[in-house]
């Protein structure tokens, strides 16, 4: 089936809008963050307009309210990755604070100066840095999957990798500069072979894909509510229960406890365990808005939508002279299109397409490693959702062609 | 098309006057854009007036970061140093003569900043440089 992208478009108060005047936007950004359709919007309007109170403790009506739609969301979203539980849902800030989550609790208990931990040469920032600081205090040992030329990870020196036992393998699900759709169900079944802990690195990939966290046998997955329709400023960690029970807790405040007394603490149980202080709920009611919506359009509507959109862009761009793609082709790929224009830095490239309302994005995108591998400081990147179209392709192509023309 | 990309912007990216180094130098500075990537280092000689005898860039990034080092190059030759430390924001963007949001004005004053550290002799070129 395919999408009605007119219907879908409409959904998206912002598509209303216009960069200048008479300048339709033309978003292309949605890797960076995604669009919020009016039911995430309203959803977190409502709940401040009629429910706000805060979680847990209160007993009063609006406190029983806020609590529920704060713990529907997590039931939504647990669904939405078929999480056995909803006490497996841990909500954090975003993607970033899921990862450091692990490093500082499961790592900081389980790893030891010597212990391998395997990435990836193709790491967003937030799945290295926080092991270059276990790596400062601990003294564990980084090692990489590398990236083939063609934008894939080579699964052979993985392989030769594992014989040296690591502790835990944190990898990508979909890269957000080459769009790789990593095979992360033979990653997680190699590295369980080789005895270690898995964590899925998802910002991309739930927003984007069908994932199944069981299906997956994953222990940690990480993503984001901002990337999938959602708002900014919450995500989500799910874990296997009984890592996350045998977890230490992360911060330590309200709601993390079962009991204080003024020199010890008992930790409260899962999943309020991670999530001390006050937390943000309206933004949970909307990330359970967001997931709501996704489910009703179809996450398989969703990827095939892209995918068709993918193959057009790459298509289209290939055959402007002067344009690299990286990244692998298309049957291997999400909605990510990271390109170079010869002679034009990707700055001016993104000045110049934002004079006809075209939002991409120009740098290293949070992958300076994988930039340095490919030998190149930057990048443009127009990056594709469901309510894109091929008609804003073409709007691109004609842009890049204008900028060609402007650096003559 | 665009303000942004005024022919002399352009002209300055592709073919600049002061792209080079200068051995031997009175002063080196470098220093990155950690946002963009963007590499701007320079190397001055210093007449015993204590004026710019001549001045070079090299480095990498957009037309806006390089073209505003070639112009900035091309205005301080000839100057008093004293001069050359009071430059700020406003001459780069009146060589420029557009006007940039804050984004893009980090790539515009990158050149700036480097001079400035290394006319003041500073270990680091800080952004209070060029405000």
């Amino acid at each position: 089936m395919s999408l009605d992208i007119k219907a879908i478009r409409s959904h998206f108060p912002i598509f209303q809008r216009e960069t200048s005047d008479g300048v339709p936007l033309v978003y292309l950004d949605s890797t960076a963050t995604s669009q919020k359709p009016l039911a995430v919007i309203e959803a977190m309007n409502n709940y401040y307009r009629r429910s706000n109170a805060n979680i847990h403790r209160g007993v009063h009506t609006l406190a029983e309210e806020a609590t529920a739609l704060y713990e529907a969301a997590r039931e939504k979203i647990a669904r939405f990755i078929n999480a056995p539980s909803a006490r497996q849902v841990i909500y954090t800030r975003n993607t970033t604070e899921s990862i450091n989550l692990v490093a500082y609790t499961w790592a900081r208990a389980n790893l030891k100066a010597g212990d391998l931990v395997i990435l990836t040469e193709m790491e967003h920032h937030s799945n290295l840095v926080p092991w270059h600081m276990l790596q400062a205090e601990r003294g564990i040992e980084l090692d990489f999957i590398p990236v083939t030329e063609t934008g894939l990870l080579d699964l052979d020196a993985y392989q030769t990798l594992l014989a040296r036992s690591p502790k835990l393998v944190s990898f990508t699900h979909m890269s957000n500069v080459l769009g790789t759709i990593n095979p992360a169900a033979e990653i997680i079944r190699m590295a369980h072979e080789a005895g270690a802990v898995t964590l899925v690195d998802a910002a991309q990939s739930v927003p984007h894909l069908a994932v199944d966290v069981q299906a997956l046998d994953a222990d940690f997955l990480a993503f984001s509510a901002h990337k999938m329709c959602g708002p900014t400023g919450i995500g989500a960690l799910y874990g296997k229960a009984e890592l996350l029970e045998s977890m230490p807790p992360f911060l330590g405040g309200g709601d993390m406890i079962k009991e204080v007394k003024l020199r010890s603490f008992r930790a409260n149980s899962l999943p309020h365990k991670f999530e001390a202080g006050t937390p943000a709920i309206a933004e949970a009611v909307g990330f359970g808005a967001a997931v709501d919506y996704l489910a009703s359009v179809g996450m398989d509507n969703v990827t095939a939508h892209e995918q068709d959109i993918t193959e057009y862009a790459l298509e289209r761009l290939e055959e402007i002279p002067g344009v690299k793609v990286f990244g692998p082709s298309a049957q291997h790929k999400g909605g990510v299109a990271a390109f170079t224009l010869e002679g034009v830095h990707p700055h001016d490239v993104a000045q110049i397409l934002d004079k006809d309302g075209i939002a991409v994005r120009a740098g290293h995108h949070c992958a300076q490693p994988l930039h340095e591998k490919f030998g190149i400081p930057a990048t443009s990147r127009a990056s594709f959702y469901l309510y894109n179209t091929k008609e804003e392709v073409d709007l691109l192509v004609n842009g890049i062609y204008k900028v060609k023309e402007l650096f003559g | 098309m665009d303000d942004l990309y005024r022919e002399v912007i352009i002209e300055h990216y592709k073919n600049p006057g002061y792209r080079g180094h200068l051995d031997p130098h009175n002063i080196f500075f470098a220093d990155n854009n950690p946002l963009c990537g963007d590499h701007i280092e320079i190397t001055i000689q210093i007449n015993e007036d204590e004026t710019v005898k001549d001045a070079r860039f090299d480095g990498h990034g957009c037309a806006i970061s390089q073209a505003s080092a070639d112009l900035l190059m091309e205005f301080i030759i000839g100057k008093p140093i004293e001069e050359v430390k009071q430059l700020n924001k406003q001459d780069i963007l009146d060589m420029l003569g557009i006007d940039l949001g804050p984004v893009r004005l980090k790539c515009a004053l990158l050149s700036l900043k480097v001079l400035k550290a290394g006319v003041y002799g500073l270990g680091e070129a800080s952004d209070s440089l060029v405000e």
